[in-house]
């Protein structure tokens, strides 16, 4: 069964006297995991702090956190050197909230003066904190506008997702010219995250849209148990994870001769964003039966409806009395690497609800990530697929769309985020 | 266009030729069975075996936890004592997994079967039900309730079409003739004949496209056809948007007639099930939550309401039809279905325009929408309830 993401972090560092603001990851383990269960906590599932630096931004192939805060930005100022002012700016705030310090290393500030940190993560350990940023089609140009020098380094991949059948996407929630994903164990480190970044960008940026996820979808480790979704099903189980390193390296970083034209972002890789919709209350009065034949797995273990167990291969041949066991237009089958291609995808989405709809409905589903090295290959064609075939769809509406170019990681302390594409 | 199908009883034309009890809905909801606790009787089904940790259970709803640990694919029967008789069954268990089936029994003698490979007679063994003397009350319906619920819904379905392509044919005569005030007069009430049947007009995956689809829904390079692609034509937007010419506007209608035309025919020889009629009727009822509440059908029209009128006429001749069956077995649930349909009912009254118009949906407001929201939530969740406890 998934751990518990019930128990707040911030009430049992309380009754553990803990103030410090950052645990060392084997007193962290505890509280993540220590409840209900005799299983021992996946180990590197809870670390309190993940490295900032490295060759490849962290909260992508990190062991997937609880929550989610995911921000999308509009580029407000014409001036090249402000948007790098801003990148180095949030690039040393991220160094310091994921380590779990406070925004200015909490420098005394005058009395008079609003406080640099806004406080609601004092107290609090970092939480597994990762800010992941993103470069969107629009930051390149704009309206046929080159707008920051940039548009000679634009990668071909990087355009505007194409509409999908059936897509109804509110432009509210859609695109933008950067994006940064904060994600952590706490939502309250996410959000202090996000909200302390979008403070230090007024003027250079605003805010076009966010979304709060409150539950992984996905493992990105095999350390990590199965999440379910809001159909109540396990979802990634055919997830790329962390510890299949060839085929991250083969599906996820962009390589050094991918793009001629954008070879800043080798190391780097594209995030979709996609804000998908459930009809959470027709589901609900779906028999099980259909559940498990739109998905093509059963609803207790996951394990395909061809048999074994959560983890066993798909038969999408094995024939029952009227047809394959697993259904022609069945979820499963038309998203399966082996139905596409052999393209996989590193997911990492999150569940949402904002709140109900107009209609008294609830306003739920799923924010679905991936993270990828060619959205043209291993996305666009499957969610084509998915769109005008998966029987699933009819209780699904993608309400949300975005797709960045996630550049390399920092590699030291006088870098910052993109510096290879502003170089 | 929408895709509702009855999954495993998807009601096509091969299926329908099969008997009944091939598309029985008598598998359970895991949890609710476990949920049940020690009634629970756990059936290994191997390739040689078929082992039950009991023989016999007391009367009344009876689960049988199945396992399948062969290496192929298995059925599970409960028989009558004549061993002809399919009391419930479950089929299609892949190697390794576990699906519930809940009877509910009579005492009597009856034979479990094992089917591994889903062939021949099966693994059988005698099977006894005790008088439980608390739950002697269970109710059995005979075949001639059922017979009569089927072929009157076949018969509802043949009229509807019937009615479809004559009001179409009416349809493609004004549009073609260049009279839209006629042919947007006519086009909320001949597309109320396809609404009616909707789910099942939908099972024919080929033709729900062609005569139902609506702009969001196309693929790329995908030809719209169908109903709405002539309700842009005659509702245009305001910008933007190229008039079909008389040559055009004629290929679009013909095709969509000779559709319907398609559809009326295929419709002649089908028969349903109870349970294909019960998904139907609940799946009506997520038409209208998906598409007509929201506004999403009729975009250009703004004629939601006359579909929504009609699927949930559609819903409620499948409930009328099984109702006699559904008081046999669960009679509060029949009163509250038929309760949550007469009040929703006097909701859509409100925007009747005449016996047989609706307002425009563009002009009920948000509040509005939702009061017709919150009665179809509180039909469609006893509706669902109700194919599960027919077949049970």
């Amino acid at each position: 069964m998934t751990p518990d993401r019930s128990l707040s972090r911030r009430r049992l560092l309380g009754a553990a006297g803990a103030g410090a603001l950052a645990v060392g990851a084997a007193g962290v383990g505890g509280f993540a995991y220590g409840h209900e269960t005799d299983e021992a906590p996946p180990t590197g599932v809870d670390k309190a702090t993940y490295p900032f630096h490295g060759p490849h931004q962290a909260g992508i192939t990190t062991p997937a956190q609880d929550r989610l805060h995911f921000a999308s930005f509009d580029v407000t100022t014409d001036s090249r050197e402000e948007l790098v002012a801003l990148l180095r700016t949030w690039t040393a705030a991220a160094r310091e909230m994921t380590a779990g310090t406070p925004v200015g290393d909490g420098a005394p500030t005058s009395y008079d003066a609003p406080p640099t940190d806004t406080g609601e993560a004092l107290g609090l350990s970092a939480s597994g904190l990762t800010l992941t940023f993103g470069f969107g089609p629009t930051l390149f140009e704009k309206d046929g506008q080159d707008r920051f020098g940039l548009r000679d380094r634009r990668p071909a991949a990087l355009r505007e997702l194409p509409h999908f059948p059936a897509d109804n996407l509110d432009p509210a929630r859609s695109n933008g010219d950067l994006c940064i994903q904060a994600c952590a164990h706490d939502p309250q480190v996410a959000v202090h995250a996000i909200r302390n970044l979008a403070r230090m960008g007024f003027g250079t940026v605003a805010m076009r849209w966010a979304q709060l996820g409150f539950g992984r979808t996905s493992s990105t480790s095999t350390r990590q148990a199965t999440a379910r979704n809001l159909l109540g099903f396990k979802d990634g189980t055919a997830n790329l994870k962390a510890e299949d390193p060839d085929n991250v390296e083969k599906f996820v970083w962009v390589q050094e001769d991918d793009d001629a034209a954008a070879s800043w972002l080798a190391g780097g890789s594209y995030l979709v964003a996609r804000r998908i919709n459930m009809h959470i209350e027709p589901w609900d009065r779906t028999s099980l039966r259909e559940q498990e034949t739109l998905v093509g797995r059963n609803r207790d273990e996951g394990a395909p409806l061809s048999g074994g167990t959560e983890f066993t291969q798909p038969d999408f041949d094995l024939q029952g009395r009227d047809g394959p066991l697993i259904a022609v237009d069945a979820h499963v089958r038309l998203a399966h690497p082996t139905q596409n291609k052999g393209v996989k995808m590193l997911r990492r989405g999150y569940n949402f609800t904002d709140g109900s709809t107009a209609l008294g409905r609830l306003d739920a589903g799923l924010f679905f990530i991936a993270f990828v090295r060619d959205p043209v290959e291993q996305y666009i064609p499957m969610q084509t697929r998915l769109s005008s075939q998966d029987a699933l769809m009819e209780y699904l509406q993608h309400t949300g769309s975005g797709l960045f170019a996630v550049p390399p990681g920092v590699g030291s302390k006088s870098g910052f985020v993109g510096e290879t594409l502003f170089a | 266009m929408t895709r509702y199908t009855t999954a495993a009883c998807a009601i096509a034309v091969a299926a329908l030729a099969a008997s009944t009890s091939a598309c029985s809905v008598t598998e359970a909801n895991d949890t609710s069975a476990k949920s049940k606790g020690d009634g629970t009787i756990n059936v290994e089904s191997s390739a040689k075996n078929c082992d039950l940790t009991s023989s016999e259970a007391p009367s009344g709803n009876v689960v049988f936890k199945v396992k399948n640990t062969g290496s192929e694919v298995t059925e599970f029967y409960f028989y009558a004592a004549d061993g002809l008789r399919i009391v419930g069954e479950i089929e299609n268990v892949g190697p390794g997994l576990s699906r519930d089936l809940v009877v509910r029994a009579a005492p009597g003698t009856y034979l479990a079967t094992c089917k591994p490979g889903m062939v021949g007679k099966g693994i059988r063994s005698k099977f006894t039900v005790t008088d439980s003397g608390t739950s002697t009350k269970i109710t059995g319906v005979d075949q001639a309730t059922i017979d009569a619920a089927t072929s009157q819904y076949a018969a509802y379905v043949r009229d509807q079409s019937q009615q479809l392509v004559d009001e179409t044919t009416k349809f493609a005569a004004a549009y073609k003739a260049g009279d839209d005030a006629e042919a947007r007069t006519i086009f909320p009430h001949a597309r109320q004949y396809w609404e009616r049947i909707e789910t099942v007009a939908e099972s024919f995956g080929d033709l729900d496209p062609k005569m139902d689809l609506r702009e969001a829904d196309l693929e790329p390079g995908q030809k719209w056809t169908g109903w709405h692609r002539i309700e842009k034509d005659l509702w245009p937007p305001a910008s933007g948007y190229r008039a079909m010419t008389p040559a055009e506007r004629a290929t679009a209608v013909d095709d969509l007639l000779a559709n319907a035309k398609v559809l009326d025919q295929r419709v002649q020889g089908l028969k349903y099930t109870v349970d294909q009629i019960g998904n139907g009727s609940k799946g009506l009822l997520d038409e209208v939550a998906s598409g007509k509440i929201t506004g999403e059908e009729d975009i250009w029209s703004h004629t939601d309401l006359y579909d929504f009128q009609a699927n949930v006429d559609g819903a409620r001749v499948g409930f009328e039809g099984l109702k006699p069956l559904l008081e046999a077995k669960e009679p509060d649930l029949a009163t509250q279905i038929e309760t949550a349909f007469d009040n929703l009912q006097p909701l859509l009254d409100k925007y009747k325009k005449g016996s047989d118009d609706f307002v425009s949906y563009d002009k009920v407001t948000e509040a509005q929408r939702k009061e017709l929201s919150d009665a179809v939530n509180a039909l469609a969740e006893p509706l669902s309830k109700m194919t599960g406890a027919i077949t049970l």
